[in-house]
């Protein structure tokens, strides 16, 4: 790099010698410092992380900590709550996910239409994912409150039977998905939207002419090309699904007892509660296996399709 | 894909779509009334429907819990973080955009799959060392993590849609490229860097884990503080009610100010916080 940038080499511009030297390094002057940010808060971490979980150590310096190795591995495939809180983690995803995806094609179908009174439907979709999570998870918490929460007001109204939800260690998970899919079902449908809305129309004519019905049409036509948008969206949400953590910690704080500790908020709670760095480094390296497993496999899926 | 329905045919998709508008804004309704009423009124047996509005709850919030400090605490980080990824996020992007570079996309791609938290502990570690816990530095660093990401790759597209001719005509009249940058291209992105900034600004503001970690009793950030609030056994209905209101109307204002372009952010992002 030329620090004074006071004589020109090559053919002389006007605005002098760094200007120069800057047109023709732009390609990497202008992202390089986003490069070196990124690597910074991103790489350098993530690395930090590794080391992290092979030591036994207290986020205090005052105690030693010491190399052990895969010792926080093993211990955490031995560690029952290692492997609770990784199948609530599963089994929050799996319930959460198909559903706000199958919800999510509906919604698409349904705004993939002309209609009066855009704005609001705008709004009312757009709402929900960009709302505070923190502000979401109490808003839904004092609705299933066993006693006073509305939903149970709801489900008598209708002649069900009240439920604890929260307070239920069976329905615990199933409630905080119906929150997830409350809350991302919206997302699903507008990129769904996206994908239906830049279809050609031809597909479509040629169809009709033949006399097929909307199923089939809907089924040979539709469903094929909406693929991309289908798995753009399917990757999105098993990602977030599998890292959720605001929502889970404020709702419950992975109560009661540990019927909705999930991965991350287990990890968490190692962490920042009980302050086992090495350990809680070890965890989140097993998330982090867990969640580039799913995303990878979501993408070998896509080219098989 | 042109919908062609006649009038008759789009009575049950019309019906459908209400059901599910109702239950989407449902919860904000609620919110809003359960921020209203008094406290007799939420723990009443059968939810009321009707009632005198009272601001109570408000006035609760606001004084009892430095709210306005912790509102001003999210600005700046949001503001700031925001701010911070735009002079290093744009040019960035545009030149990903220009020149075809896909190196970026892979840390960009990295930063969207691991879970915060992993970053999260060695910064941590990092700041404690430093003594920055507590700081807005720290906050403000670590938010980075969310907005520039957000920001390179919401801003990529809108570069994209800008014809090459303009900068060229600008660079035969003598204009260098970093100059072109600034004076023709950045003016027609503004509404790919509006969409930006505002979305980073509300990924910002609804982020809890950093703030929640990171920030000190005077860096504290209105989700931590509502938290907080809350897990202190708070019984309070409507004040719960009435803090989640005063978090999420910052946010719904500034999102209606960029609605014609936001879904376009949010699909090309597709990130949460």
């Amino acid at each position: 790099m030329t620090s004074a940038p006071t004589h020109t080499r090559g053919q002389p511009r006007p605005g002098g010698g760094f200007s120069s030297w800057l047109d023709r390094n732009i390609r990497w002057v202008f992202p390089l410092p986003t490069l070196i940010v990124l690597f910074a808060l991103t790489i350098l971490p993530l690395v930090f992380n590794l080391i992290l979980s092979t030591q036994e150590r207290s986020v205090s310096d005052a105690l030693p900590s010491s190399f052990v190795g895969l010792g926080n591995f093993t211990q955490a495939f031995s560690d029952p709550r290692f492997w609770n809180a990784t199948w609530l983690m599963m089994k929050f995803t799996l319930i959460a996910v198909p559903a706000q995806m199958l919800l999510g094609l509906g919604l698409a179908v349904l705004l993939n239409r002309h209609m009066r009174a855009q704005g609001l439907v705008r709004a009312a979709v757009l709402l929900p994912m960009i709302s505070t999570p923190v502000a979401v998870a109490l808003i839904w918490a004092l609705m299933m409150d066993p006693n006073l929460g509305v939903l149970n007001y709801f489900l008598q109204t209708l002649g069900l039977e009240r439920s604890l939800w929260l307070a239920d260690p069976a329905l615990v998970i199933p409630a905080l998905a119906l929150v997830d899919v409350w809350q991302w079902t919206p997302l699903v449908a507008l990129i769904l939207l996206a994908g239906l809305q830049t279809m050609p129309d031809d597909p479509f004519e040629a169809a009709r002419i033949d006399g097929a019905s909307s199923w089939q049409a809907f089924r040979y036509i539709t469903w094929p090309l909406l693929q991309p948008a289908l798995f753009a969206a399917l990757t999105i949400r098993l990602i977030d699904a599998l890292k959720t953590f605001d929502i889970i910690e404020v709702m419950t704080q992975g109560g009661p007892g540990s019927a909705s500790e999930t991965l991350n908020v287990y990890a968490y709670h190692t962490g920042f509660e009980f302050l086992r760095v090495g350990y809680t480094a070890a965890l989140l390296t097993l998330l982090l296996v867990v969640v580039a497993a799913v995303a990878i496999g979501v993408n070998l899926l896509r080219r098989r399709v | 894909m042109k919908a062609r329905a006649s009038a008759r045919s789009s009575l049950v998709p019309n019906l459908l779509l209400l059901l599910a508008i109702v239950v989407l804004l449902f919860p904000f309704v609620w919110m809003i009334m359960m921020s209203l009423k008094s406290q007799v009124q939420n723990t009443a047996a059968v939810p009321v429907w009707v009632f005198t509005p009272t601001w109570e709850n408000y006035r609760n919030v606001i004084e009892r819990n430095n709210f306005l400090q912790y509102t001003k605490n999210s600005m700046i980080v949001a503001l700031a973080a925001t701010m911070i990824g735009m002079v290093l996020g744009l040019p960035a992007a545009y030149s990903i955009a220009r020149f075809k570079q896909r190196g970026l996309s892979l840390w960009i791609l990295i930063s969207r799959i691991i879970p915060y938290i992993t970053f999260l502990l060695p910064l941590f570690l990092l700041f404690t060392r430093l003594r920055l816990v507590g700081s807005f530095t720290a906050l403000i660093v670590s938010h980075l993590i969310i907005t520039l990401p957000l920001i390179v790759w919401i801003t990529i597209a809108f570069f994209e849609d800008i014809p090459t001719d303009l900068e060229e005509a600008a660079l035969v009249d003598g204009s260098s490229r970093a100059g072109a940058f600034v004076r023709i291209i950045l003016p027609l992105v503004t509404p790919g860097v509006v969409t930006a900034g505002i979305l980073a600004m509300i990924f910002s503001w609804n982020q809890f884990l950093f703030s929640l970690i990171l920030g000190g009793p005077n860096t504290k950030t209105v989700p931590v503080a509502v938290f907080n609030f809350l897990s202190y056994g708070s019984q309070d209905y409507g004040a719960i009610a009435a803090a989640a209101v005063l978090i999420t109307l910052p946010i719904i204002l500034l999102s209606l100010t960029v609605q014609k372009y936001i879904v376009k952010g949010l699909t090309a992002g597709g990130v949460k916080g």
